[in-house]
């Protein structure tokens, strides 16, 4: 970082990256959705269990949101409080 | 506080980041009282109330005759909470973890629905999501070794190659637990902070509501659960054997 000391080049790249990182949210939506359709299956095949089914299917489709969720945070730090800009 | 992220807009950061309101010294550093202490205080006091409201409503009610409404919603958060520790946690120890779980339940919503009423979220302010999983980890880690004596910390070894794994595995507990509810209560917080600081007024009427439904009670509602549903499983799995 020795010549570039300008704000708003660094404020840019920093807006760039946190798009970037905000390309991980495609994976926790697959995962949702996979999950989504299997408890529709499942209600489909055993509609008496839909309670137990929406219980875990809402269980496991946040824990898929994780790594979906760093990256928004991933993307929160570059814009809101980024040190070198 | 947050810095911002560019000069001409200068009041969304102070509207969707934690506010600083005063600040005190002690033992050389500066404390800073911000707005989830407030925010805490007022919930704190609001759960208080509502629970010594609720315990006048359980004992001037009749046993033998019909409850009423304020009594059946009472009944039902009850049962729910002694449900799920139950069935989690299985009928010899769910027990003794109700009074937590169910505390831990109240907490985290109605900390995450606090954004309908005006006040920022506290758990979108990372030492609060942080020191709650902090408990959660002692707890693992107490049961385990109350349970499981020397072999909690010889299941460490299990594999031997494996050790550095299952020793970050055991570090990251807290970390993810704590991220998950931080994100989700902070994502909601900014797009709603967002949503009312970028638009102009007159677009703004009504249909902010839906999102409020959407980002402060759903997903709090939900994220509530799963952290709660993450302690009972972590703590759980050290009773077997």
């Amino acid at each position: 970082m020795d010549g570039i000391f300008n704000k708003e080049f660094v404020q840019g790249c920093s807006a760039l990256g946190a798009g970037i990182a905000m390309i991980a949210g495609l994976g926790p939506g697959i995962g949702q959705g996979i999950a989504a359709g299997q408890g529709a299956a499942a209600v489909g095949r055993n509609p008496g269990a839909r309670g137990t089914v929406m219980g875990t299917m809402i269980l496991g489709q946040a824990i898929a949101e994780t790594t979906g969720l760093y990256s928004l945070i991933v993307a929160i730090l570059l814009i809101f409080v980024n040190p070198w800009a | 506080m947050l810095p911002v992220l560019a000069s001409q807009s200068d009041d969304i950061g102070t509207k969707i980041g934690i506010n600083g309101y005063g600040s005190f010294k002690l033992f050389g550093y500066r404390f800073w009282i911000t707005s989830t202490h407030i925010a805490l205080l007022i919930l704190v006091i609001a759960i208080t109330v509502l629970a010594i409201l609720a315990n006048r409503v359980i004992r001037k009610s009749d046993p033998y005759g019909k409850p009423g409404i304020c009594m059946t919603i009472i009944e039902t958060i009850v049962s729910f909470i002694d449900n799920t520790t139950m069935s989690n946690m299985g009928e010899k120890h769910g027990g003794k973890f109700r009074n937590y779980i169910g505390t831990l339940l109240l907490f985290i919503f109605f900390s995450n629905i606090s954004g309908v009423f005006g006040l920022r979220p506290p758990t979108a302010d990372y030492g609060v999501t942080f020191g709650l999983a902090m408990i959660t980890f002692f707890l693992i880690h107490i049961n385990g070794f109350k349970y499981q004596k020397m072999k909690h910390i010889t299941g460490l070894f299990d594999p031997i190659p494996l050790t550095p794994i299952n020793i970050i595995g055991e570090i990251s507990t807290p970390i993810s637990m704590s991220l998950r509810l931080f994100g989700n209560v902070l994502c909601g917080t900014v797009i709603m902070g967002l949503l009312y600081n970028l638009l102009p007024q007159f677009l703004l009427i009504l249909w902010p509501g839906a999102l409020h439904v959407y980002f402060d009670l759903f997903s709090g509602a939900i994220q509530a659960y799963v952290f709660t549903m993450l302690t009972m499983v972590f703590i759980s799995k050290n009773f077997d054997e």
